[in-house]
Protein backbone atom coordinates (compact mmCIF):
# COMPACT_ATOMS: atom_id res chain seq x y z
CA UNK A 1 0.00 0.00 0.00
CA UNK A 2 1.20 3.52 -0.75
CA UNK A 3 1.01 5.78 2.27
CA UNK A 4 1.84 8.91 0.26
CA UNK A 5 0.60 9.48 -3.28
CA UNK A 6 1.39 12.69 -5.10
CA UNK A 7 0.09 13.37 -8.60
CA UNK A 8 0.83 16.33 -10.89
CA UNK A 9 1.55 18.58 -7.92
CA UNK A 10 2.17 22.27 -8.72
CA UNK A 11 2.81 25.25 -6.45
CA UNK A 12 3.16 28.77 -7.82
CA UNK A 13 4.02 31.91 -5.83
CA UNK A 14 3.05 34.99 -7.84
CA UNK A 15 4.60 34.01 -11.13
CA UNK A 16 7.36 31.84 -9.68
CA UNK A 17 6.86 28.07 -9.89
CA UNK A 18 8.37 26.45 -6.80
CA UNK A 19 7.05 22.96 -7.47
CA UNK A 20 6.49 22.10 -11.10
CA UNK A 21 4.26 19.13 -11.81
CA UNK A 22 5.77 16.38 -9.68
CA UNK A 23 4.38 12.89 -9.06
CA UNK A 24 5.68 10.17 -6.76
CA UNK A 25 4.53 7.49 -4.36
CA UNK A 26 5.93 6.23 -1.08
CA UNK A 27 5.01 2.66 -0.02
CA UNK A 28 4.15 2.15 3.64
CA UNK A 29 7.14 1.41 5.86
CA UNK A 30 9.74 2.82 3.51
CA UNK A 31 12.44 5.39 4.15
CA UNK A 32 12.17 7.92 1.37
CA UNK A 33 14.79 10.61 0.75
CA UNK A 34 14.07 13.82 -1.08
CA UNK A 35 17.28 15.41 -2.31
CA UNK A 36 17.92 18.71 -4.00
CA UNK A 37 19.92 21.93 -3.87
CA UNK A 38 18.76 25.00 -1.94
CA UNK A 39 15.53 26.39 -3.33
CA UNK A 40 14.75 23.23 -5.32
CA UNK A 41 11.25 22.90 -3.84
CA UNK A 42 11.83 20.36 -1.08
CA UNK A 43 10.41 22.36 1.80
CA UNK A 44 7.51 23.65 -0.30
CA UNK A 45 6.60 20.04 -1.09
CA UNK A 46 6.75 19.07 2.59
CA UNK A 47 4.57 22.04 3.49
CA UNK A 48 1.94 20.90 0.99
CA UNK A 49 2.08 17.31 2.24
CA UNK A 50 1.64 18.51 5.82
CA UNK A 51 -1.37 20.83 5.24
CA UNK A 52 0.61 24.05 5.71
CA UNK A 53 0.32 25.20 2.09
CA UNK A 54 -2.40 24.84 -0.53
CA UNK A 55 -1.19 23.35 -3.81
CA UNK A 56 -1.91 25.41 -6.94
CA UNK A 57 -3.01 22.18 -8.63
CA UNK A 58 -2.56 18.42 -8.44
CA UNK A 59 -3.58 15.90 -5.81
CA UNK A 60 -2.05 14.55 -2.60
CA UNK A 61 -3.17 11.54 -0.61
CA UNK A 62 -1.59 10.90 2.75
CA UNK A 63 -2.69 7.83 4.67
CA UNK A 64 -5.81 7.74 2.50
CA UNK A 65 -6.85 11.36 3.09
CA UNK A 66 -6.50 14.65 1.23
CA UNK A 67 -4.47 17.20 3.24
CA UNK A 68 -6.69 20.06 2.08
CA UNK A 69 -10.11 18.42 2.45
CA UNK A 70 -9.52 16.35 5.54
CA UNK A 71 -6.95 18.38 7.41
CA UNK A 72 -7.53 16.90 10.83
CA UNK A 73 -7.23 13.27 9.77
CA UNK A 74 -4.03 14.03 7.89
CA UNK A 75 -2.56 16.03 10.77
CA UNK A 76 -3.19 13.19 13.18
CA UNK A 77 -1.38 10.75 10.94
CA UNK A 78 2.01 12.42 10.61
CA UNK A 79 4.74 13.78 12.84
CA UNK A 80 7.14 16.41 11.63
CA UNK A 81 10.58 17.75 12.45
CA UNK A 82 10.92 21.13 10.78
CA UNK A 83 14.04 22.46 9.20
CA UNK A 84 14.22 25.24 11.78
CA UNK A 85 13.95 24.69 15.47
CA UNK A 86 10.36 24.76 16.68
CA UNK A 87 10.55 24.11 20.42
CA UNK A 88 9.54 26.52 23.16
CA UNK A 89 12.83 27.52 24.78
CA UNK A 90 11.17 28.69 27.97
CA UNK A 91 9.61 25.29 28.65
CA UNK A 92 11.35 22.12 29.81
CA UNK A 93 11.85 19.06 27.61
CA UNK A 94 8.99 17.31 29.40
CA UNK A 95 6.68 20.32 29.07
CA UNK A 96 7.34 20.59 25.35
CA UNK A 97 6.30 16.96 24.91
CA UNK A 98 3.33 17.37 27.26
CA UNK A 99 2.15 20.36 25.21
CA UNK A 100 2.40 18.31 22.05
CA UNK A 101 0.58 15.35 23.59
CA UNK A 102 -2.34 17.54 24.66
CA UNK A 103 -2.62 19.15 21.23
CA UNK A 104 -2.70 15.68 19.65
CA UNK A 105 -5.34 14.40 22.08
CA UNK A 106 -3.12 11.69 23.57
CA UNK A 107 -4.84 10.53 26.77
CA UNK A 108 -3.20 11.48 30.05
CA UNK A 109 -2.00 8.00 31.03
CA UNK A 110 -0.73 7.11 27.59
CA UNK A 111 0.92 10.52 27.37
CA UNK A 112 2.89 10.01 30.55
CA UNK A 113 4.14 6.60 29.44
CA UNK A 114 4.89 7.63 25.90
CA UNK A 115 6.76 10.81 26.91
CA UNK A 116 8.96 8.68 29.17
CA UNK A 117 9.56 6.10 26.44
CA UNK A 118 10.44 8.74 23.86
CA UNK A 119 12.78 10.62 26.17
CA UNK A 120 14.61 7.35 26.88
CA UNK A 121 14.65 6.59 23.16
CA UNK A 122 16.47 9.82 22.27
CA UNK A 123 18.56 9.63 25.47
CA UNK A 124 17.26 12.80 27.06
CA UNK A 125 15.55 11.29 30.08
CA UNK A 126 18.15 12.75 32.46
CA UNK A 127 17.46 16.23 31.13
CA UNK A 128 13.68 16.04 31.13
CA UNK A 129 13.21 18.87 33.63
CA UNK A 130 15.74 21.25 32.10
CA UNK A 131 14.66 24.28 30.12
CA UNK A 132 15.18 23.74 26.41
CA UNK A 133 17.12 26.99 26.13
CA UNK A 134 20.02 25.27 27.88
CA UNK A 135 20.11 22.45 25.28
CA UNK A 136 22.67 22.13 22.48
CA UNK A 137 21.56 22.03 18.86
CA UNK A 138 21.84 18.25 18.74
CA UNK A 139 19.80 17.79 21.91
CA UNK A 140 17.07 20.05 20.57
CA UNK A 141 16.96 18.01 17.37
CA UNK A 142 16.64 14.78 19.32
CA UNK A 143 13.88 16.27 21.43
CA UNK A 144 12.06 17.32 18.26
CA UNK A 145 12.30 13.79 16.92
CA UNK A 146 10.87 12.48 20.20
CA UNK A 147 8.06 15.02 19.90
CA UNK A 148 7.33 14.12 16.29
CA UNK A 149 6.88 10.47 17.33
CA UNK A 150 4.86 11.06 20.47
CA UNK A 151 1.40 10.55 18.99
CA UNK A 152 2.28 7.32 17.08
CA UNK A 153 2.22 8.86 13.61
CA UNK A 154 2.10 6.72 10.46
CA UNK A 155 4.55 8.99 8.66
CA UNK A 156 7.43 10.99 10.06
CA UNK A 157 8.57 14.01 8.02
CA UNK A 158 12.09 15.23 8.64
CA UNK A 159 13.19 18.39 6.87
CA UNK A 160 17.02 18.39 6.91
CA UNK A 161 17.17 16.66 10.30
CA UNK A 162 20.97 16.62 10.51
CA UNK A 163 21.72 20.13 9.26
CA UNK A 164 24.44 21.80 11.30
CA UNK A 165 25.06 18.84 13.60
CA UNK A 166 28.37 17.12 14.32
CA UNK A 167 29.06 13.65 12.80
CA UNK A 168 28.44 11.88 16.14
CA UNK A 169 24.99 13.40 16.55
CA UNK A 170 24.18 12.81 12.90
CA UNK A 171 25.07 9.16 13.27
CA UNK A 172 22.90 8.86 16.36
CA UNK A 173 19.96 10.47 14.67
CA UNK A 174 20.15 8.12 11.71
CA UNK A 175 20.40 5.12 13.97
CA UNK A 176 17.24 6.28 15.82
CA UNK A 177 15.47 6.63 12.52
CA UNK A 178 16.59 3.24 11.26
CA UNK A 179 15.54 1.68 14.54
CA UNK A 180 12.22 3.30 14.49
CA UNK A 181 11.51 2.24 10.97
CA UNK A 182 12.20 -1.31 12.13
CA UNK A 183 10.27 -1.34 15.42
CA UNK A 184 7.31 0.95 14.83
CA UNK A 185 6.87 0.25 11.11
CA UNK A 186 6.77 3.94 10.51
CA UNK A 187 7.24 5.52 7.09
CA UNK A 188 9.97 8.15 7.03
CA UNK A 189 10.12 10.98 4.51
CA UNK A 190 13.20 13.16 4.79
CA UNK A 191 15.14 15.81 2.92
CA UNK A 192 18.88 16.31 3.20
CA UNK A 193 21.99 17.75 1.59
CA UNK A 194 24.15 14.91 2.80
CA UNK A 195 24.13 12.47 -0.11
CA UNK A 196 26.15 9.87 1.68
CA UNK A 197 23.60 9.71 4.51
CA UNK A 198 20.73 9.43 2.09
CA UNK A 199 22.48 6.61 0.27
CA UNK A 200 23.08 4.75 3.49
CA UNK A 201 19.63 5.12 5.05
CA UNK A 202 17.04 5.47 2.32
CA UNK A 203 15.20 2.71 0.48
CA UNK A 204 14.22 5.15 -2.21
CA UNK A 205 15.64 8.48 -3.34
CA UNK A 206 14.17 11.24 -5.49
CA UNK A 207 16.33 14.11 -6.72
CA UNK A 208 14.47 17.37 -7.27
CA UNK A 209 15.70 20.57 -8.88
CA UNK A 210 13.92 23.71 -10.09
CA UNK A 211 10.68 22.19 -8.84
CA UNK A 212 10.97 19.04 -10.99
CA UNK A 213 11.89 15.49 -10.05
CA UNK A 214 14.97 14.66 -12.13
CA UNK A 215 15.27 11.01 -11.20
CA UNK A 216 13.86 8.55 -8.70
CA UNK A 217 14.74 5.04 -7.49
CA UNK A 218 16.82 3.00 -5.07
CA UNK A 219 20.27 4.55 -4.40
CA UNK A 220 22.12 1.85 -6.39
CA UNK A 221 19.69 2.17 -9.25
CA UNK A 222 20.38 5.90 -9.45
CA UNK A 223 24.12 5.36 -9.66
CA UNK A 224 23.62 2.87 -12.47
CA UNK A 225 21.23 5.14 -14.35
CA UNK A 226 23.56 8.14 -14.22
CA UNK A 227 26.72 6.07 -14.67
CA UNK A 228 28.33 7.60 -11.56
CA UNK A 229 30.20 6.06 -8.64
CA UNK A 230 28.50 7.84 -5.77
CA UNK A 231 25.15 9.44 -5.08
CA UNK A 232 26.92 12.77 -4.72
CA UNK A 233 28.28 12.51 -8.26
CA UNK A 234 24.86 11.49 -9.51
CA UNK A 235 23.41 14.53 -7.74
CA UNK A 236 25.96 16.92 -9.24
CA UNK A 237 25.63 15.47 -12.72
CA UNK A 238 21.87 16.06 -12.56
CA UNK A 239 21.73 19.42 -10.83
CA UNK A 240 24.92 21.03 -12.15
CA UNK A 241 27.74 22.65 -10.23
CA UNK A 242 26.49 26.24 -10.05
CA UNK A 243 26.07 27.86 -6.66
CA UNK A 244 22.54 28.58 -5.47
CA UNK A 245 22.00 31.96 -3.87
CA UNK A 246 19.17 32.71 -1.53
CA UNK A 247 18.03 36.03 -0.11
CA UNK A 248 18.36 36.72 3.60
CA UNK A 249 15.21 35.39 5.21
CA UNK A 250 12.99 37.47 7.42
CA UNK A 251 14.35 35.40 10.27
CA UNK A 252 17.85 36.76 9.76
CA UNK A 253 16.42 40.24 9.95
CA UNK A 254 14.49 39.21 13.03
CA UNK A 255 17.62 38.05 14.79
CA UNK A 256 19.02 41.50 14.21
CA UNK A 257 16.02 43.33 15.57
CA UNK A 258 15.86 40.99 18.52
CA UNK A 259 19.37 41.98 19.47
CA UNK A 260 18.30 45.61 19.28
CA UNK A 261 15.34 44.93 21.50
CA UNK A 262 17.41 42.79 23.80
CA UNK A 263 15.12 39.86 24.47
CA UNK A 264 16.30 36.44 25.56
CA UNK B 1 -11.05 22.73 25.94
CA UNK B 2 -7.74 21.04 26.75
CA UNK B 3 -6.18 22.88 23.80
CA UNK B 4 -7.25 26.25 25.17
CA UNK B 5 -6.04 25.25 28.61
CA UNK B 6 -2.57 24.12 27.53
CA UNK B 7 -2.00 27.31 25.51
CA UNK B 8 -3.20 29.40 28.43
CA UNK B 9 -0.89 27.50 30.76
CA UNK B 10 2.05 28.04 28.45
CA UNK B 11 1.58 31.83 28.51
CA UNK B 12 1.48 31.77 32.30
CA UNK B 13 4.59 29.62 32.60
CA UNK B 14 6.50 31.87 30.28
CA UNK B 15 5.42 34.90 32.28
CA UNK B 16 6.38 33.47 35.64
CA UNK B 17 9.76 32.36 34.28
CA UNK B 18 10.76 35.69 32.79
CA UNK B 19 11.22 37.72 35.96
CA UNK B 20 13.21 40.54 34.31
CA UNK B 21 10.29 41.18 32.01
CA UNK B 22 7.81 41.12 34.87
CA UNK B 23 9.85 43.62 36.88
CA UNK B 24 10.72 45.69 33.81
CA UNK B 25 7.07 46.13 32.97
CA UNK B 26 6.44 47.58 36.44
CA UNK B 27 9.04 50.34 36.06
CA UNK B 28 6.99 52.55 33.80
CA UNK B 29 3.80 52.53 35.91
CA UNK B 30 5.84 53.17 39.03
CA UNK B 31 7.58 56.14 37.43
CA UNK B 32 4.30 57.62 36.23
CA UNK B 33 2.71 57.07 39.59
CA UNK B 34 5.48 58.78 41.55
CA UNK B 35 6.40 61.54 39.11
CA UNK B 36 2.90 62.55 38.08
CA UNK B 37 1.18 61.66 41.32
CA UNK B 38 3.45 63.71 43.51
CA UNK B 39 4.37 66.23 40.81
CA UNK B 40 0.86 67.30 39.84
CA UNK B 41 -0.83 66.39 43.13
CA UNK B 42 -0.56 69.87 44.72
CA UNK B 43 -1.74 71.66 41.55
CA UNK B 44 -4.66 69.25 41.16
CA UNK B 45 -5.68 69.83 44.78
CA UNK B 46 -5.33 73.62 44.39
CA UNK B 47 -7.58 73.50 41.31
CA UNK B 48 -10.23 71.88 43.48
CA UNK B 49 -9.92 68.36 42.04
CA UNK B 50 -9.20 66.68 45.37
CA UNK B 51 -6.62 63.96 45.89
CA UNK B 52 -4.78 63.39 42.59
CA UNK B 53 -3.35 59.99 43.59
CA UNK B 54 -6.92 58.73 43.97
CA UNK B 55 -7.72 59.94 40.50
CA UNK B 56 -4.48 58.73 38.96
CA UNK B 57 -4.21 55.23 40.50
CA UNK B 58 -6.88 53.53 38.32
CA UNK B 59 -5.32 55.12 35.23
CA UNK B 60 -1.90 53.72 36.07
CA UNK B 61 -3.30 50.26 36.80
CA UNK B 62 -4.94 50.35 33.37
CA UNK B 63 -1.63 51.41 31.87
CA UNK B 64 0.13 48.36 33.29
CA UNK B 65 -2.63 46.16 31.90
CA UNK B 66 -2.58 47.81 28.48
CA UNK B 67 1.11 47.45 27.74
CA UNK B 68 1.50 43.94 29.14
CA UNK B 69 -1.57 42.70 27.27
CA UNK B 70 -0.56 44.15 23.91
CA UNK B 71 2.90 42.74 24.30
CA UNK B 72 1.71 39.19 25.01
CA UNK B 73 -0.28 39.31 21.78
CA UNK B 74 2.62 40.63 19.77
CA UNK B 75 4.68 37.68 21.02
CA UNK B 76 3.05 35.68 18.21
CA UNK B 77 5.66 37.30 15.98
CA UNK B 78 8.41 35.75 18.07
CA UNK B 79 6.74 32.38 18.03
CA UNK B 80 6.48 32.65 14.30
CA UNK B 81 10.10 33.65 13.80
CA UNK B 82 11.45 31.08 16.21
CA UNK B 83 9.36 28.26 14.90
CA UNK B 84 7.07 27.37 17.77
CA UNK B 85 4.00 28.69 15.97
CA UNK B 86 4.45 25.98 13.32
CA UNK B 87 4.24 23.31 15.99
CA UNK B 88 0.82 24.60 17.05
CA UNK B 89 -0.43 25.19 13.51
CA UNK B 90 0.21 21.65 12.22
CA UNK B 91 -1.53 20.10 15.22
CA UNK B 92 -4.98 18.56 14.67
CA UNK B 93 -6.80 21.37 16.50
CA UNK B 94 -8.65 24.42 15.24
CA UNK B 95 -6.89 27.72 14.94
CA UNK B 96 -9.68 29.38 16.83
CA UNK B 97 -8.90 27.32 19.92
CA UNK B 98 -5.23 28.19 19.63
CA UNK B 99 -6.03 31.85 19.28
CA UNK B 100 -8.46 31.86 22.21
CA UNK B 101 -6.04 29.98 24.47
CA UNK B 102 -3.21 32.35 23.68
CA UNK B 103 -5.31 35.46 24.07
CA UNK B 104 -6.85 34.36 27.36
CA UNK B 105 -3.38 33.46 28.61
CA UNK B 106 -2.12 36.91 27.66
CA UNK B 107 -5.14 38.53 29.30
CA UNK B 108 -4.55 36.55 32.49
CA UNK B 109 -0.91 37.61 32.57
CA UNK B 110 -1.93 41.25 32.06
CA UNK B 111 -4.53 40.95 34.81
CA UNK B 112 -1.88 39.69 37.24
CA UNK B 113 0.36 42.54 36.20
CA UNK B 114 -2.53 44.96 36.83
CA UNK B 115 -3.01 43.54 40.31
CA UNK B 116 0.68 44.03 41.08
CA UNK B 117 0.38 47.68 39.98
CA UNK B 118 -2.68 47.94 42.22
CA UNK B 119 -0.55 46.80 45.17
CA UNK B 120 2.00 49.45 44.20
CA UNK B 121 -0.65 52.16 44.30
CA UNK B 122 -1.63 50.96 47.78
CA UNK B 123 1.96 51.28 48.90
CA UNK B 124 2.06 54.85 47.64
CA UNK B 125 -1.02 55.88 49.56
CA UNK B 126 -4.01 55.06 47.36
CA UNK B 127 -7.06 53.73 49.24
CA UNK B 128 -10.03 52.22 47.35
CA UNK B 129 -13.37 53.67 48.38
CA UNK B 130 -14.99 50.31 49.09
CA UNK B 131 -13.66 46.80 49.54
CA UNK B 132 -16.97 45.40 48.29
CA UNK B 133 -16.37 46.90 44.86
CA UNK B 134 -12.98 45.23 44.38
CA UNK B 135 -14.43 42.26 42.44
CA UNK B 136 -16.03 44.76 40.05
CA UNK B 137 -12.64 46.42 39.62
CA UNK B 138 -11.17 43.01 38.84
CA UNK B 139 -13.79 42.49 36.14
CA UNK B 140 -12.85 45.80 34.49
CA UNK B 141 -9.16 44.95 34.67
CA UNK B 142 -9.81 41.58 33.04
CA UNK B 143 -12.04 42.86 30.23
CA UNK B 144 -9.53 45.61 29.49
CA UNK B 145 -6.82 42.93 29.41
CA UNK B 146 -8.87 40.79 27.02
CA UNK B 147 -9.38 43.73 24.68
CA UNK B 148 -5.70 44.62 24.50
CA UNK B 149 -4.46 41.04 24.37
CA UNK B 150 -6.87 40.61 21.45
CA UNK B 151 -5.51 43.77 19.83
CA UNK B 152 -1.97 42.42 20.28
CA UNK B 153 -3.09 39.15 18.66
CA UNK B 154 -4.33 41.16 15.66
CA UNK B 155 -0.96 42.89 15.31
CA UNK B 156 0.96 39.68 15.91
CA UNK B 157 -1.04 37.83 13.26
CA UNK B 158 -0.83 40.60 10.73
CA UNK B 159 2.83 41.60 11.05
CA UNK B 160 5.70 39.39 9.96
CA UNK B 161 8.46 40.96 12.05
CA UNK B 162 9.07 43.45 14.82
CA UNK B 163 9.99 46.37 12.56
CA UNK B 164 6.60 47.99 13.03
CA UNK B 165 6.58 47.50 16.78
CA UNK B 166 7.92 50.99 17.70
CA UNK B 167 5.40 52.53 15.30
CA UNK B 168 2.55 50.75 17.02
CA UNK B 169 3.80 51.75 20.45
CA UNK B 170 4.41 55.42 19.64
CA UNK B 171 1.56 56.16 17.28
CA UNK B 172 -1.16 53.93 18.65
CA UNK B 173 -0.60 52.64 22.16
CA UNK B 174 0.81 55.84 23.65
CA UNK B 175 -2.00 58.03 22.23
CA UNK B 176 -4.59 55.48 23.37
CA UNK B 177 -3.14 55.75 26.85
CA UNK B 178 -2.70 59.53 27.02
CA UNK B 179 -6.11 60.36 25.54
CA UNK B 180 -8.09 57.91 27.65
CA UNK B 181 -8.68 60.01 30.73
CA UNK B 182 -6.11 57.97 32.64
CA UNK B 183 -4.09 61.02 33.63
CA UNK B 184 -6.62 63.85 33.62
CA UNK B 185 -10.39 64.26 33.80
CA UNK B 186 -12.24 64.30 30.48
CA UNK B 187 -14.72 66.96 31.55
CA UNK B 188 -13.95 70.37 30.09
CA UNK B 189 -11.47 69.16 27.47
CA UNK B 190 -11.51 70.49 23.87
CA UNK B 191 -14.12 68.78 21.70
CA UNK B 192 -11.47 67.15 19.48
CA UNK B 193 -9.83 65.32 22.36
CA UNK B 194 -13.20 64.38 23.80
CA UNK B 195 -14.16 62.85 20.46
CA UNK B 196 -11.00 60.76 20.37
CA UNK B 197 -11.51 59.69 23.97
CA UNK B 198 -15.04 58.60 23.16
CA UNK B 199 -13.76 55.94 20.73
CA UNK B 200 -10.74 54.94 22.80
CA UNK B 201 -11.44 51.56 24.46
CA UNK B 202 -9.14 52.41 27.33
CA UNK B 203 -11.42 55.35 28.20
CA UNK B 204 -14.14 52.91 29.18
CA UNK B 205 -11.74 50.53 30.91
CA UNK B 206 -10.25 53.32 33.03
CA UNK B 207 -13.61 54.94 33.70
CA UNK B 208 -15.17 51.69 34.88
CA UNK B 209 -12.14 50.86 36.98
CA UNK B 210 -12.17 54.33 38.52
CA UNK B 211 -15.85 53.99 39.24
CA UNK B 212 -15.26 50.68 41.02
CA UNK B 213 -12.22 51.83 42.96
CA UNK B 214 -13.10 55.42 43.85
CA UNK B 215 -16.81 55.84 43.17
CA UNK B 216 -16.12 58.62 40.63
CA UNK B 217 -16.85 57.98 36.96
CA UNK B 218 -17.40 60.12 33.90
CA UNK B 219 -19.89 57.78 32.26
CA UNK B 220 -21.51 55.08 34.36
CA UNK B 221 -19.99 51.69 35.13
CA UNK B 222 -22.83 49.91 33.31
CA UNK B 223 -22.22 51.85 30.10
CA UNK B 224 -18.46 51.36 30.47
CA UNK B 225 -18.89 47.62 30.85
CA UNK B 226 -21.22 47.19 27.89
CA UNK B 227 -19.14 49.29 25.50
CA UNK B 228 -15.83 47.75 26.58
CA UNK B 229 -17.20 44.21 26.28
CA UNK B 230 -18.59 44.88 22.81
CA UNK B 231 -15.26 46.33 21.75
CA UNK B 232 -13.46 43.29 23.18
CA UNK B 233 -15.72 40.88 21.28
CA UNK B 234 -15.17 42.86 18.09
CA UNK B 235 -11.40 42.82 18.41
CA UNK B 236 -11.43 39.09 19.24
CA UNK B 237 -13.37 38.28 16.10
CA UNK B 238 -10.99 40.40 14.01
CA UNK B 239 -8.07 38.65 15.70
CA UNK B 240 -9.62 35.30 14.95
CA UNK B 241 -9.91 36.13 11.26
CA UNK B 242 -6.35 37.44 11.06
CA UNK B 243 -4.96 34.48 12.99
CA UNK B 244 -6.76 32.07 10.66
CA UNK B 245 -5.00 33.69 7.71
CA UNK B 246 -1.45 33.19 8.98
CA UNK B 247 0.70 31.30 6.46
CA UNK B 248 4.07 29.93 7.41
Amino acid sequence: MNIIEVKDLVKKFDGFTAVDDISFTVPEGQIFAFLGPNGAGKTTTIKMLTTLLHPSSGTITLNGADPMKDQEAVRRSFGIVFQDQSLDDELTAWENLEFHGVLYHVSKELRRKRIGDMLHFVELWDRKDDLVKHFSGGMKRRLEIARGLLHHPKVLFLDEPTLGLDPQTRNHIWSYIKNLNGTEKITVFFTTHYMEEAGRVADQVAIIDHGKIMIQGAPDELKTKTGTKSLEDAFLSLTGRDLREENASSKDQMRKSQRVWGRR
Amino acid sequence: MSTIYILWLRQLKRYVRSKPRMVGALGQPLLFLVALGFGFGPIYAKAGGGNYIDFLAPGIIAMGVLFTAVFTGIEIIWDRQFGFLKETLVAPVSRMQIMIGRTLGGATVATIQGLIVFLMTLAIGFRPASVLMLPVALVFIFVTAVFFAGLGTCFGSYLEDMQAFPLIMNFLMMPLFFLSGSLFPLAGLPAGIQAVAAVDPLTFGVDGLRGALTGMSHFSMGIDFVILSLMALTVLSIGRALFARIQI
